[in-house]
């Protein structure tokens, strides 16, 4: 057991940082901030991070995949999230391009990973539906074979940036006989098809980032799905558990730590700073541990996967504790900003309305709630650990 | 002893549930949210027409000559159908530091048109250093001869780009964080001087910062002595903070009450989500912390109309179970309710704002618990 870093390590962090510190410009993230040119502004950023070798380091190296070590991959998300970068658009890059990589043809790959690795096509995710969302094998959005299409029909909901999205990757169910699970497939369509009809649903941190996807009547060529007709499943679920770097979100969770702390300096209340109050301290303390064995749970769990482990139900882990402390950061921070944590935004500067963070510490916070529903929620997280791993 | 409401309890409670019942639907909530001052003026007249507004106030003045109960009955309900109108603000904490205070003359010329629905008013007195303690005042007030001559800045003023009339929290001595040397103005909102700035709020609130810069009002204008308001705000806040919970309470209520309800008509697997122990657990927890608050509640309002020693204790008590519970209840609500609950479309996430908003006004319960613990166990 040794978590020193070599030299070479230290060589590396060093780049990383002054990587992010060059090209991560103010003037970037201001348009990243801006409705307008967010989409422009992200893909301009990842494909710096394409350029320089550094978008896919979860991918295998024939691929196009970083080759880095769990100590390398730690420190870049380190590194990343103590800069304020932000993390990738994850639907290409962390959830379909493994998919492909691992189920598709050859001709596929040659056709679609490419692209996602330049950030040339914006994908979306197209499982959940109205009335399939914990339980996904339930969805009804059906495709018909039609000579060399299937014929698309349903909805899906919750789609995250939907309106975006050049492609959308979709389970779809192409057979009603059998067990639910063994009658979808993976198919993967071009947003562009007519009759897809994208429908926005503005969320509860007054942004548009969910929509519903229609479906009526898309012409799909059969050519367009991976894997085998009713194997969707299994590769859907092979996604769900495939390996992805910061999962848990620890570096981010952090770096909120230490801008709490910042922020807790300058607070006072009745002459006295509120990081020098007794009970701030204590739920402070309560996250920062949390997060210090976190973290060390993420890396145990980064080491065994090297070691050519699986990446098995421990994953649920990362993702019920980390996003409770995603949320426990993004509660504390609302405290922090007390009464100006319900400002909307208004185009006022800090200078005029009194204050400097009570707006995005909202915006953080009222999606955060949503960390612990999507991406398979806490609850069904646990149900998978007390099935898989305690054998209840 | 007895928990029970007397008779005029109940027809007031009755009356506003009716009110919110049927005149108060989730779609005129939402106009009204949007609406330029975030509120109704011909709401604002019902409130009026059917005596709300009069509720705590004396006799002599028109009033109902109610106490904190009969407070708290009205705002649980406003509370359950998320009213916006500025009850609070008004009648409360405005009114309730006229009523209060020691001016007869100011209270015989503006409580009658609080009552009547014609005067709408604000308190300003949160600064940008303040955060939760109150007598943390930078605005300062000097004497000119029978003038007084306001200077500084309030912010996240509620009610203020409708209120008529201004209650402001002046330093007219001592420093920074003082009890001493404060002072309370009437002031009109036309004065010259004065500035606002109004943004909105999650909770579907206009705010706005108030800016006063020498701003001129008699000092017949004072609410009570000059310099001696300390405990006039203390206590009207204190009024405030029991107001609050209520409302609190009648949110998590319906919070409560709308998530079991839609446990039971979502499917999953094949069963009603209801089903599941795990989500039973959960909504079991979120009841007992809904009886909980109430009990707090009662607990406190009950040593405030007895005026009883021990009911600062009670009241710190209450508000930090409201911010505890609160965030419990909100929590849960928007989980069991899945993607549902991340919509702006769906009522949860309102009530869940709101209720975020009251666990910081007048204090959070990091705030309270340095208090609370100093009461109770220090040496
Ligand atoms: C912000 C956001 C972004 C999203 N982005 C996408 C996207 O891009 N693409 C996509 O396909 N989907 C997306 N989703 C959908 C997400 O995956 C679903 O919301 C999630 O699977 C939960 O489904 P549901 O909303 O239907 O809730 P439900 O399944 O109805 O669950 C309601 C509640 O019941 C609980 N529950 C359900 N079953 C059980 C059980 N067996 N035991 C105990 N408790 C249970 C749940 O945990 C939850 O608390 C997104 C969701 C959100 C909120
Ligand atoms: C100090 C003590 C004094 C007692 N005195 C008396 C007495 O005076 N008279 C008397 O009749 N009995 C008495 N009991 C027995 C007591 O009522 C039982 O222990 C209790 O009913 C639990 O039953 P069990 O011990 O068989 O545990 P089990 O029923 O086997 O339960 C084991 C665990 O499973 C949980 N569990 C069980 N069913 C469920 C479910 N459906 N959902 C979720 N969780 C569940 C339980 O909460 C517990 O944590 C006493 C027990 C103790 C410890």
């Amino acid at each position: 057991m040794d978590t020193r870093f070599s030299d070479e390590d230290l060589a590396f962090r060093d780049e990383v940082r002054a990587f992010f510190k060059e090209e991560y410009t103010q003037e970037l993230q201001d348009r990243m901030k801006d409705k307008t040119t967010f989409k422009a502004a992200v893909v301009e950023w990842q494909k710096k991070l394409h350029a320089k070798g550094w978008i896919a380091p979860g991918w295998p190296v024939q691929y196009g995949g970083t080759g880095w070590t769990p100590t390398q991959k730690y420190i870049y998300d380190s590194e990343r999230a103590s800069a304020g970068v932000r993390d990738n658009v994850p639907f290409g890059l962390t959830m379909v391009g493994p998919v492909i990589y691992n189920f598709a043809t050859e001709e596929q790959k040659a056709q679609f990973l490419p692209r996602i690795l330049g950030s040339d096509d914006w994908w979306c995710q197209g499982y959940s539906e109205p009335g399939s969302g914990s339980d996904l094998a339930s969805l009804k959005t059906k495709a018909e074979r039609d000579g060399d299409d299937y014929i698309v029909n349903g909805a899906k909901i919750w789609t995250t940036y939907a309106q975006y999205a050049d492609w959308i990757f979709c389970l779809v169910r192409t057979s009603n006989e059998g067990k639910k699970q063994e009658g979808i497939s993976f198919l993967l369509i071009d947003m562009k098809t007519p009759g897809i009809k994208v429908n926005p649903i503005v969320s509860i941190d007054n942004h548009h980032s969910l929509n519903e996807v229609e479906f009526n009547n898309v012409r799909v060529p059969v050519a367009n799905r991976i894997g085998e007709e009713n194997r969707g499943w299994h590769i859907a679920k092979s996604l769900l558990e495939h390996e992805r770097t910061g999962i848990a979100g620890v570096a981010d969770c952090k770096r909120a730590v230490t801008e709490i702390k910042r922020l807790a300096s300058s607070e006072i209340n009745g002459g006295k700073a509120l990081i020098d109050n007794p009970n701030f301290q204590s739920r402070l303390a309560d996250i920062d541990i949390e997060l210090m064995a976190l973290e060390y749970t993420e890396l145990r769990v980064l080491a065994s996967l090297s070691g050519g482990g699986a990446p098995g139900p421990e994953s649920s882990m990362l993702k019920i504790k980390g996003t409770e402390m995603q949320q426990a950061t993004q509660t504390l921070m609302m405290d922090l900003a007390a009464h100006y944590q319900g400002v909307l935004p208004a185009d006022l500067s800090p200078e005029v309305l009194g204050h400097s963070f009570g707006s995005q510490a909202r915006q953080s916070f009222m999606y955060g709630r949503a960390s612990t529903i999507y991406g398979g929620s806490n609850e069904v997280q646990k149900n998978i650990i007390a099935k898989a791993v305690l054998g209840l | 002893m007895n928990f029970d409401f007397s008779e005029e309890q109940s027809m007031l409670r009755d009356s506003v549930a009716k009110y919110v019942q049927d005149d108060y639907d989730w779609e005129t909530r939402k106009a009204v949210a949007a609406s330029e001052g975030g509120m109704s003026a011909k709401n604002w007249q019902t409130f009026a027409e059917l005596g709300w507004l009069s509720v705590p106030f004396d006799e002599q003045y028109g009033g109902f000559g109610g106490g904190p109960i009969d407070v708290m009955v009205m705002m649980e309900e406003f509370g359950k159908g998320l009213v916006l109108e500025p009850y609070l603000a008004t009648v409360v904490l405005f009114g309730g530091l006229l009523q209060k205070g020691t001016n007869d003359a100011l209270k015989e010329a503006l409580i009658p048109s609080i009552i009547d629905g014609s005067c709408l008013g604000a308190f300003a007195y949160l600064e940008r250093q303040s955060r939760h303690e109150l007598s943390d005042v930078l605005t300062t007030v000097t004497a000119e001869g029978d003038d007084r001559v306001i200077n500084g800045e309030k912010v996240v003023v509620t009610n203020a780009t409708n209120a008529s009339q201004f209650i402001v929290s002046a330093r007219a001595s001592g420093d920074q964080s003082d009890k001493e040397g404060l002072s309370l103005f009437v002031v009109p909102a036309d004065s010259d001087g004065i500035e606002l700035v109004s943004y909105r709020l999650m909770d579907g609130q206009v705010v706005a910062n108030v800016s006063f810069n020498n701003v001129r009002v008699s000092a017949s204008n004072a609410v009570c002595a000059e310099g001696d308001a300390w405990n006039l705000i203390n206590n009207v806040t204190q009024d405030a903070i029991l107001a609050v919970s209520a409302e609190a309470l009648g949110i998590m209520g319906q919070l409560n009450s709308k998530t079991v309800e839609y446990t039971k008509t979502r499917e999953q697997f094949g069963v009603k989500i209801s089903i599941f122990q795990a989500l039973q657990h959960r909504m079991v927890e979120t009841f007992m912390a809904y009886e909980q608050t109430k009990s707090l509640l009662y607990r406190a309002v009950c040593d405030f109309e007895a005026d009883k020693p021990e009911k600062r204790e009670s009241l710190l008590a209450l508000k930090i179970m409201i911010d505890k519970a609160g965030k419990l209840i909100y929590s849960e609500a928007i989980q069991l309710h899945g993607g549902m609950g991340i919509t702006d479309e769906l009522d949860i996430g309102h009530y869940a704002k709101r209720l975020m908003m009251i666990g910081t006004t007048f204090g959070d319960a990091m705030h309270h618990l340095t208090e609370f613990t100093e009461a109770r166990y220090a040496n």
